[in-house]
């Protein structure tokens, strides 16, 4: 019975019902089927069975995006970046590119401890969901988190049609 | 979940999901250089502004705590390849650190901790005299 409500393969909040009551086991066989739904659904999503976008997920910066009725939103994560360092523009209507150069601390002579962090030049390429409005398009850089605005192109965006009543 | 597995798999710049009791805590990326005189730290906490960020140092024990706020809870994302959660790393420092001269910098999304070492275990020049 316990297993019927956890198994929701494609679900994003699996393990929160429990809590911390959760016991180690329940918690690691949890973790390793999400591990397995995430790499089945990362399969599907490649051969276009997926009802989610085409996501390739090593590329860099990784994206948020979502939409509403006049624009689509495009977020990501470039710490250490400034806005004027980054290149953002619209081709085709629906091409967006992003690209930009991630330069390693300026450091005196030292002994490394960790190297965590990458650097170095990045681009990349998305399609949006529809067409927008390419001089209007808006970025923001905040602490570190990208948002660039998108209005919607008038034909892209949903329209009430008018019924008429016999 | 899916998204924190995806950010896991991530191989770029994007930090590591772990669970905590109450939502995802990330472990944020960090680089840490020493010098003669103290030690660097340079991490990634985007999103985390300077009131959200908690840095202690006690004990030999540095700890970086950042809080992000939900950003986009109702969104329906068409592309989620990271997920929003707070930031936490602590750090077992082993140099004698002077905890008074401990400085912290956030710009953009990158924190910069400055550790000097105490004056005691900073090396020093000897001047050689000529006989």
């Amino acid at each position: 019975m316990v297993m019927n409500t956890l198994w929701r393969p494609f679900g994003s909040s699996v393990l929160e019902p429990f809590g911390f009551s959760t016991s180690t086991w329940l918690a690691e066989s949890l973790a390793e089927m999400n591990r397995l739904s995430a790499e089945m659904d990362r399969m599907f999503r490649r051969f276009g069975l997926s009802d989610r976008w085409e996501t390739p997920v090593v590329a860099y910066p990784a994206l948020d995006l979502w939409q509403d009725d006049n624009c689509v939103y495009v977020e990501a994560e470039l710490p250490g970046m400034d806005i004027s360092e980054l290149e953002i523009y619209v081709t085709g209507g629906n091409q967006l590119t992003i690209r930009g150069e991630r330069k390693p601390p300026a450091v005196e002579k030292g002994t490394w401890h960790r190297q965590e962090r990458g650097y170095g030049q990045f681009s990349r390429v998305i399609t949006l969901p529809c067409a927008v409005k390419t001089e209007e398009v808006e970025a923001q850089l905040k602490d570190g988190v990208l948002t660039i605005t998108l209005p919607k192109c008038d034909a892209a965006k949903p329209r009430r049609l008018a019924i008429k009543a016999e | 979940m899916a998204q924190d597995l995806v950010k896991r798999e991530t191989n770029g710049n994007v930090a590591v999901a772990e669970r905590t009791r109450n939502a995802v805590t990330y472990t944020p990326r960090f680089d840490i250089v020493e010098t003669e005189r103290e030690l660097v730290l340079y991490g990634d906490l985007p999103g985390v502004s300077k009131d959200n960020l908690d840095v202690r140092f006690e004990n030999g024990q540095l700890t970086i705590q950042g809080k992000v706020e939900p950003r986009h809870a109702d969104h329906e994302f068409l592309y989620g390849e990271y997920g929003i959660g707070d930031f936490y790393r602590s750090f077992a420092i082993s140099e004698d650190i002077d905890a008074d001269k401990i400085s912290a910098e956030l710009h953009n999304g990158v924190l910069t901790l400055h550790l000097p070492k105490t004056e005691a275990v900073c090396p020093r020049k000897i001047a050689v005299k000529a006989g």
